[in-house]
């Protein structure tokens, strides 16, 4: 083990999860996570994560998406294909509402998954955590807090003993090599 | 009185994972091999229609004036509709808190996306020359010929195309994190089954498929390592793929009952289409999906997720919605009647008494009286009767869309124009063959993909998840 991720900190039910992650956002940790088989309600108040930016990439997402209907209709209809139907304008912001409606919904639906996968760095072939030889539970039924080693409030020793001290089951240290 | 529990008899975090992973880690047991083949040779049956239909000609179906529209519309909203509940449970119950939709939601996805993907072939056949449907969409160039936005047609192209594609979006991040589990389980599920192999092919083959597993659901899964970094942000983008699915929801069937509405023909021409087409839709789909449920149900020994407590909320909402569709049907003849417009008072005249008054009756028997048995609680705990009465949704909002349809353009303003529409042999074989197409997408999806939401179950249904609750609830 000539590179290490960081230490893992293993905790059997969410409450357990929940109070040890208060402790480690008061203790000044900034590199942590938690890895938890389903999302925990009020966990990110717990590790003190700001509200996700997802919204920002749903917001463009759909406003592209609404200007690409409206544009697309009044360019085809207007401009480029002007043709009389039932006596009904070439171009309104009427008729290809629905267009646009639709499209705002499509866009902004890529947007949201776009965004989830640009924000959590996905998709990623490999991540150390993983390395933690039994990390089959963490998407099962078991819960872990991983502290980094570049925190800069880390330290082995006494990070070590602080996790012990929130009620791990077990800590360990996991290797920052690829070994897969 | 207390809450009544989502999943029973106090299951923990290992056993539900078990229990939904062992879906798609054992062998396909013998009656998947069955039904699978069985669906295939159903599904057989779509092909050769279709195929019959391109070599000769859209004229193998029934269609003919006045009756342009036939069995290809009807089975087009019939199948339309049936996604809709899917995107009903994952949507607009997530945004209303119901925490029972968990155990249902991700099966009734899957039933969307394959219902969009049989109500598509029928618009896409009907054009007649299939090779030129790519015409539909604005991707033309050639010609500078545009499509015409002013064409409820052309907004029903995009409509569904959306709500294909949002479904699927919506049902694969719901997917994610239950993938990551089964990833996570490969070796172990690898290392449990080997041992079983007794000859060498059998070896080869367990080989042969954990490498297959590792990489499916490698490459689906993302490297998804359930951080709470990324489930903050995950959860967002769920509430909002909700959020966004609501309208979209709402909007595709009135674009689909705008087809008819903005067409000026007695019958179709009312504003009630749009509500009364959601809410058939919401029911029919709830219909699918009790039919498909509950044999699941017992065939994977689902019974502590999948409870008597849903059933009761799915039937409910069965009875809430055909009572809407019944006030539909009510309130149609009164505005017939209220607007003396001679026309549209004889088209509803004709349709419960006319030429086709059988598929009428047989619709308000199915549609109106079938789900008013859902106030017995007797009847909610009868599975085999709850079951019996999907499947009378089902036919009865086939024939709901083929009353509609039909009865109005068979008999439109002009008695010299009236004429008598009945399907061919090639339309029956096309519309019995989607079953076949839907249940092989369907087998497929339980053997590969996580039958149930087991991610969402924990969090929801377990209620030590709920690390707000006092110890002593």
């Amino acid at each position: 083990m000539s590179k290490s991720y960081g230490i893992l900190g293993i905790f059997d039910t969410p409450k357990a999860v929940y109070a040890a992650a208060k402790k480690v956002r008061d203790a000044g940790y900034k590199n942590w996570d938690c890895i938890t088989p389903f999302p925990i309600h009020g966990l990110d108040d717990a590790m003190g994560l700001k509200r996700s930016k997802v919204p920002v990439f749903t917001f463009i997402g759909g406003i592209t998406g609404f200007c690409t209907g409206m544009t697309i209709a009044f360019i085809m209809g207007q401009l480029n294909y002007p043709l009389i139907v039932g006596g009904k304008p070439y171009f309104d912001f009427v008729f290809p509402f629905p267009i646009a409606y639709e499209l705002t919904i499509l866009l902004g639906a890529f947007g949201t998954l776009g965004g989830m996968f640009i924000l959590n760095r996905l998709p990623m072939h490999y991540h150390p955590v993983m390395n933690y030889d039994k990390f089959r539970r963490l998407t099962d039924d078991q819960f872990a807090i991983v502290i980094e080693t570049d925190d800069p409030n880390f330290d082995e020793a006494s990070t070590t003993s602080f996790l012990e001290g929130l009620g791990a089951l077990e800590v360990t240290m996991v290797s920052g090599e690829e070994s897969v | 009185m207390p809450r009544r529990p989502i999943i029973e008899n106090n299951r923990g975090y290992g056993w539900i994972t078990d229990k939904v992973c062992g879906i798609v880690e054992r062998k396909a047991p013998m009656w998947w091999w069955f039904a699978f083949v069985l669906a295939g040779m159903v599904a057989s049956f779509t092909g050769i229609g279709l195929i019959i239909l391109v070599s000769s000609g859209v004229g193998v179906w029934g269609l003919n004036s006045p009756v342009m529209w036939g069995w290809a519309i009807v089975n087009f909203v019939f199948w339309i509709g049936i996604g809709h509940a899917g995107t009903l449970i994952s949507a607009i119950l997530c945004l209303l808190r119901q925490k029972w939709r968990t155990s249902i939601n991700r099966a009734a996805e899957a039933m969307t996306i394959f219902a969009v993907a049989c109500a598509g072939i029928f618009p896409l056949f009907h054009v007649g020359r299939v090779w030129f449907a790519w015409f539909l969409f604005p991707a033309h160039g050639y010609q500078a010929i545009w499509p015409n936005f002013r064409s409820p047609l052309e907004w029903d192209v995009f409509a569904v195309s959306t709500y294909g594609t949002v479904s699927v979006l919506f049902w694969y991040m719901g997917m994610i994190p239950d993938l990551a589990t089964i990833r996570d389980r490969c070796q172990m599920v690898y290392e449990k089954r080997l041992p079983e192999a007794t000859s060498k092919l059998a070896v080869a083959f367990e080989k042969f498929f954990f490498g297959f597993r590792k990489l499916f659901y490698g490459l689906l899964s993302m490297g998804w390592r359930g951080s709470n970094r990324h489930w903050s942000n995950y959860e967002m983008a769920y509430l909002i793929l909700a959020g966004i699915s609501t309208p979209l929801v709402l909007s595709v069937h009135t674009v689909v009952s705008f087809d008819f509405a903005i067409a000026n023909l007695p019958g179709w021409h009312t504003t009630i289409f749009p509500p009364y087409f959601v809410a058939g839709a919401i029911f029919s789909g709830f219909g699918m999906v009790l039919t498909l449920m509950l044999p699941l149900r017992s065939v994977f020994g689902l019974q502590d997720l999948i409870t008597q407590y849903h059933v009761d909320c799915m039937t409910k909402i069965c009875l809430a919605t055909g009572s809407m569709v019944g006030y539909a049907y009510g309130m149609e003849f009164f505005i017939a009647w209220y607007s003396s417009n001679p026309y549209e008072g004889f088209a509803f005249v004709n349709r419960a008494f006319g030429q086709y008054s059988w598929a009428y009756w047989i619709m308000i028997s199915c549609n109106v009286i079938s789900p008013q048995f859902f106030w017995f609680k007797s009847i909610r705990s009868n599975l085999g009767i709850v079951w019996i009465l999907s499947i009378f949704i089902n036919i009865g909002m086939w024939f709901e869309r083929f009353v509609i349809t039909v009865t109005s353009l068979a008999n439109d303003f002009l008695p010299s124009s009236w004429g008598y529409y009945s399907p061919t042999m090639v339309d029956i074989m096309t519309f019995f063959g989607t079953f076949g197409f839907f249940s092989v997408l369907f087998l497929l999806f339980i053997r590969f993909l996580p039958l149930l939401a087991f991610g969402e179950i924990k969090a929801l249904g377990v209620p030590e998840s709920d690390v707000h609750a006092h110890d002593d609830h």
